[in-house]
């Protein structure tokens, strides 16, 4: 059996009194793709946010390759990070940078490569995502399709090799959304980055995902394939994809 | 018959509050030093990021220069008018110069231009880090691996102590030319006893003191500024998104003024 990419076991997590997370298994696999959906308010951004780092488990281990992340020596946690890209619900582009010095940020700001080469990626990916003129642009001079366009730009522009969608279509419009839905998957072929998107566009998501997990208060109540959710006989599964209580 | 034990309840309660609020005030304070040393050392992290030092320098230091001259103009106009009679009455008129230029380099200057600056370009940071923060830009950084401390922080702290000591220079220049124009040319105070009683009193030792209160004025500042925007988050009593980040602005400013005023008692007193 394959070893998972990342691995929530047991992982609780809770602020002040309210507990988001109580006791979530997940497995992530390597060159997935892998749609969390759930109600709103059930931890799933909060779920994503553990395996960037951005929040940390009151309980439970965050497995990557089988290896817990806290006991992982700094430098190999670095790398393990490096691979990792996310892409944020509201965009979090910033204001005072244009099109290009977003998407350049990661690049410029860690010295990864030299500023010619850093001009040369970030105009290729603006390019394949259809963002040629608008680089001198600022985020605010932008359509909200524009905005996640270049969002995106700038989660790929590293080559990670993990991207984490937080909700990726929030207030597009139905075409808007099956562009960015097709923006992924065509990158994600192209690029084969294991790719974990939190979602509320059912059934659209399922066109799009390899695999499925349900979060329910708080704990993971299905993950399966997108053929094995259609035909689950699990009641909260079956009645929040029809959108009953 | 007394019942002494009536209010015992309430009596925990109060003191549950003050052990809360003095373990909150202890905590961020911590935090505040951390940030702080955070922010210095990142300063020291190649490569230096002269161009983010650059802009801010501009935005504190050059964009602040036309309030600075005229806050300057005008107090220096105000001490040589109030100076002119109050030194009348003691037929000591020709000191105008010495009290003027003193009061304006050892106390007026730093601390009204750190006020000034505060309200200009300080409250802009708490803003703008502020609302980075709530609308997770300031998380994306860390996504990205770019320190935050160092992106946001140790820019604006050089650039401010660059700026600082020089708007405090020009406030000073400024200040003592709106004395003369009170002093000399409205009172009539003869110009030359004017200009050597200023050349005369002002020693190196006050202008050094001057310098010493805006460099760390620069600190004071920019630290609690860019704190109160980077953990907006972290105040549960001043509310999420508009409303915390203009609460942070408004505590910023308030914050920094006090400890202006006190950090410039405290330097004052090992000065004298």
């Amino acid at each position: 059996m394959t070893l998972p990419l990342i691995q929530f076991v047991d992982i609780k997590k809770s602020f002040g009194s309210n507990h988001v997370l109580k006791g979530v298994n997940l497995s992530i696999y390597q060159g997935d793709i892998l749609a969390v959906i759930g109600k709103s308010g059930t931890g799933k951004s909060v779920l994503l946010k553990h395996i960037i780092g951005l929040v940390s488990q009151d309980s439970g281990e965050l497995l990557i390759r089988g290896i817990p992340l806290h006991s992982m020596p700094r430098k190999e946690k670095l790398l393990f990070k490096n691979e990792l890209s996310y892409m944020f619900q509201e965009n979090a582009l910033f204001d005072f940078l244009t099109v290009f010095d977003n998407i350049a940020l990661p690049l410029a700001e860690n010295c990864l490569y030299p500023k010619s080469i850093i001009e040369e990626r970030v105009n290729t990916r603006m390019q394949q995502l259809g963002l040629g003129p608008i680089g001198g642009k600022f985020p605010f001079q932008l359509s909200g399709g524009m905005r996640k366009r270049v969002a995106l730009a700038r989660a790929l522009v590293t080559d990670p090799k993990v991207v984490l969608f937080d909700e990726p279509t929030t207030g597009l419009d139905p075409i808007r959304k099956k562009k960015v839905h097709t923006m992924i998957e065509e990158y994600q072929r192209q690029f084969g980055f294991t790719a974990v998107i939190v979602s509320h566009d059912i059934p659209e998501i399922f066109d799009l995902a390899q695999h499925v997990a349900m979060l329910d208060e708080g704990k993971i109540v299905f993950q399966g394939t997108k053929e094995d959710i259609l035909h689950t006989h699990t009641n909260i599964v079956n009645a929040f994809i029809r959108g009953e209580e | 018959m007394a019942k002494p034990y009536i209010n015992r309840p309430m009596d925990t309660k109060q003191i549950e509050n003050i052990g809360g609020a003095t373990l909150d005030a202890v905590t961020s304070i911590g935090r505040m030093t951390l940030f702080f040393i955070s922010g210095v050392a990142c300063i020291f992290v190649r490569p230096f990021q002269l161009d983010k030092i650059f802009d801010h320098t501009w935005f504190i230091g050059a964009k602040s220069l036309f309030v600075i001259v005229l806050t300057g103009l005008f107090t220096g106009m105000v001490l040589g008018l109030q100076g002119y009679y109050t030194l009348v009455t003691f037929g000591s008129e020709a000191a105008l110069g010495a009290a003027v230029s003193l009061s304006i380099i050892r106390e007026l200057g730093p601390v009204l231009s750190a006020i000034m600056i505060t309200a200009r370009a300080g409250s802009a940071m708490a803003a703008e880090i502020g609302v980075m923060r709530i609308s997770e830009q300031i998380d994306a950084l860390e996504t990205m691996q770019i320190h935050p401390i160092r992106f946001l922080f140790s820019p604006r702290i050089v650039a401010a102590l660059i700026s600082f000591p020089l708007l405090t220079a020009i406030f000073d220049v400024v200040g003592i030319f709106g004395g003369y124009l009170t002093g000399s040319l409205m009172m009539g105070i003869n110009q030359s006893v004017y200009m050597d009683k200023v050349v005369e009193s002002v020693r190196t030792i006050d202008i050094f003191g001057g310098f010493l209160k805006s460099f760390v004025f620069a600190i004071v500042v920019t630290t609690i500024c860019c704190y109160r925007g980077y953990y907006t988050h972290l105040s549960t009593t001043q509310g999420y998104g508009a409303k915390g980040v203009s609460m942070a602005t408004t505590n910023s400013v308030v914050q920094s003024c006090v400890y202006i005023l006190i950090v410039d008692y405290i330097i004052t007193y090992f000065l004298v």
